[in-house]
């Protein structure tokens, strides 16, 4: 839909255009069209009154006027931002929101969530979180690291650093701690660290694999796949006793668990057939359900926020792309182009799937809106990206 | 990038080996000719040597820096833990050292080409390592001498994104634990 965020009145802090900010994040989730600047018509901020007629005739449907001030009770700042419905006239949201010089674009991106909430009626996901995994150098030379950054890729933190490979970087669901794989110690463990401390716990160096953690939805357990048993199969670990639940026991590759949003089932990767294919498991264990029919490589499927369908590496030798499993219809629809794509994410609204492009340097963080009309790529700094995964 | 010298390009012939092979060849590659042009090693064919090479006459430092020791890297096809014909003697070899050496221990690394999941792809290392297991404890090597470490796609040893990058990445190294 058609909607004009008029650059921001004075005192932004140098750097960040907030309205700019604003206008990319409501654009990039292809719900918003936002009017480029040079066809405002007028360009008013907070508390000037707005000439409905005129954005009217340029086709507009809603204005945001916004304008940075001094801040009040410590913050060097406020954004004050109104959002008018340009058809009726009316005023359909003014807030304030204090913020400092470092918090620029996140108060941008809070901006953008609270227009992209009034008007779809769904949570925005604009100041949410990737995490990632890069590396870069070859030989003895060679770091990973394990980064988090805001959803545009901006802002990147370094959470943890290794000569030894990272992987599968997983958010709790409170978003306040990750799980992750790391060969530090010339094996695999899997990790979980407190994001805020940088306190972090190894909770399963078993023999062999340690792979692939995956949160269950209320924080308490992680699913992994461990291959101490023999070949790779899926367990569960309670994080509070340390006890451990085999959930699957086959000659074949069983990986890659994810939990259903109700927590009853989980989505794995198998191989029993020949190739691997998403499978169903009762979180209870038992019979797992085989899912994909379609293509001879369909792996490391992750359950949308509303668990009605499914993100998949969807592919064979012609390439792999990231695809979308109706698990009503079980028809499988492909986002990505590939031809090495993969990690698929789901944003916490289900609107769009974050996603990993191999061959694509200088970009290879991409995330495409669900109904596959909108992408946006993103840039992140230090090597190939290996892992992603966006916070709740 | 290409740090890896001296391939020949040759016939190759994929060699089943042990019962997770039966498996394995369900698997084979897919990727057709393309695979088939992949890491050969034929110049080394047949120089392996025999087993009293290292028999109880060793004397010192073995020389594992020259000779059919000096090769410890094993290619598999795409999707596979199909031993590839050519990597089958440098597997010979360090079986015959190993097993003539008891004290010697190593780690085998397996590894992917960097297609399809992550998380798949430590399988997969996994269990290319095993299959050179396998051939190893088949010559007598003691189960206690050898590790396993699958890095999946995570080390590749080249860095490109084509099919002549994939063939030298799907591979399992033979480290040896005091080097």
């Amino acid at each position: 839909m058609p909607i004009a965020i008029v650059p921001f009145g004075q005192l932004e802090p140098a750097g960040d255009n907030l309205a700019h900010i604003v206008a990319a994040d409501l654009e990039s989730s292809g719900r918003f069209t936002p009017l480029p600047e040079a066809q405002m018509p007028e360009r008013p901020a907070p508390p000037d009154a707005v000439n409905f007629p005129v954005w009217q005739s340029a086709g507009q449907e809603h204005v945001v006027t916004g304008r940075v001030s001094p801040g009040v009770d410590g913050a060097p700042y406020a954004a004050e931002f109104v959002l008018y419905d340009a058809i009726r006239g009316n005023q359909l949201l003014a807030e304030q929101i204090p913020f400092k010089t470092s918090e620029a674009r996140h108060t941008a991106h809070r901006i953008a969530d609270r227009i992209y909430q009034q008007l779809t009626g769904e949570r925005g996901f604009f100041n949410t979180r990737i995490a990632y995994v890069t590396a870069a150098g070859v030989g003895k030379s060679r770091t990973y690291r394990l980064s988090v950054a805001d959803v545009d890729g901006q802002n990147a933190r370094e959470i943890m650093a290794s000569p030894e490979p990272i992987m599968s970087p997983a958010w709790s669901p409170d978003g306040k701690r990750m799980a992750y794989v790391s060969f530090e110690e010339r094996a695999a463990a899997i990790f979980v660290q407190n994001l805020a401390t940088g306190e972090r716990r190894k909770v399963s160096d078993a023999p062999g694999i340690n792979g692939a953690p995956a949160w269950s939805p209320d924080g308490s357990t992680l699913a992994l796949t461990l291959s101490k048993d023999g070949s790779p199969d899926i367990y569960t670990l309670d994080l509070a006793s340390g006890s451990l639940r085999r959930l699957t026991r086959d000659d074949s590759i069983e990986t890659e668990a994810n939990w259903s949003p109700d927590g009853r089932s989980l989505v794995i990767t198998s191989d029993r057939g020949g190739k691997p294919q998403l499978y169903l498991l009762p979180a209870s264990g038992g019979e797992a359900q085989r899912l994909t029919y379609e293509g001879e490589y369909n792996a490391r499927g992750v359950f949308a926020p509303d668990g009605r369908s499914l993100a998949l590496v969807h592919g064979g030798t012609g390439g792999f792309r990231i695809a979308v499993l109706d698990l009503g219809t079980r028809e499988v629809k492909p986002l990505s182009q590939g031809p090495l794509d993969e990690s698929p994410a789901f944003a916490p609204n289900g609107r769009a799937i974050l996603y990993l492009r191999k061959d694509a340097p200088g970009e290879p963080l991409a995330w495409v809106s669900t109904d596959g009309k909108t992408r946006r790529k993103l840039p992140v700094r230090g090597g190939e990206v290996r892992g992603a995964a966006w916070s709740p | 990038m290409r740090a890896r010298t001296g391939w020949l390009t040759g016939l190759m012939i994929t060699v089943m080996l042990g019962g997770c092979a039966a498996r394995g060849g369900k698997q084979v590659d897919q990727a057709g000719a393309a695979a088939r042009a992949g890491p050969t090693g034929g110049a080394r064919a047949g120089h392996y040597p025999g087993a009293d090479a290292y028999g109880g006459r060793a004397t010192g430092r073995d020389n594992l820096t020259g000779g059919p020791l000096a090769q410890r890297v094993i290619y598999f096809a795409y999707d596979s833990d199909e031993i590839l014909a050519a990597s089958q003697p440098v597997v010979i070899a360090h079986a015959e050292y190993l097993a003539a050496r008891g004290e010697r221990r190593a780690v085998l690394e397996g590894h992917a080409d960097e297609r399809g999941t992550a998380e798949y792809n430590i399988a997969l290392g996994e269990r290319r390592a095993k299959s050179v297991e396998r051939l190893l404890r088949l010559q007598g090597v003691g189960g206690d001498q050898l590790r396993i470490l699958s890095y999946g796609e995570e080390k590749p040893a080249v860095s490109g994104h084509e099919e002549s990058s994939w063939q030298q990445n799907r591979r399992v190294e033979i480290v040896y634990s005091d080097q």
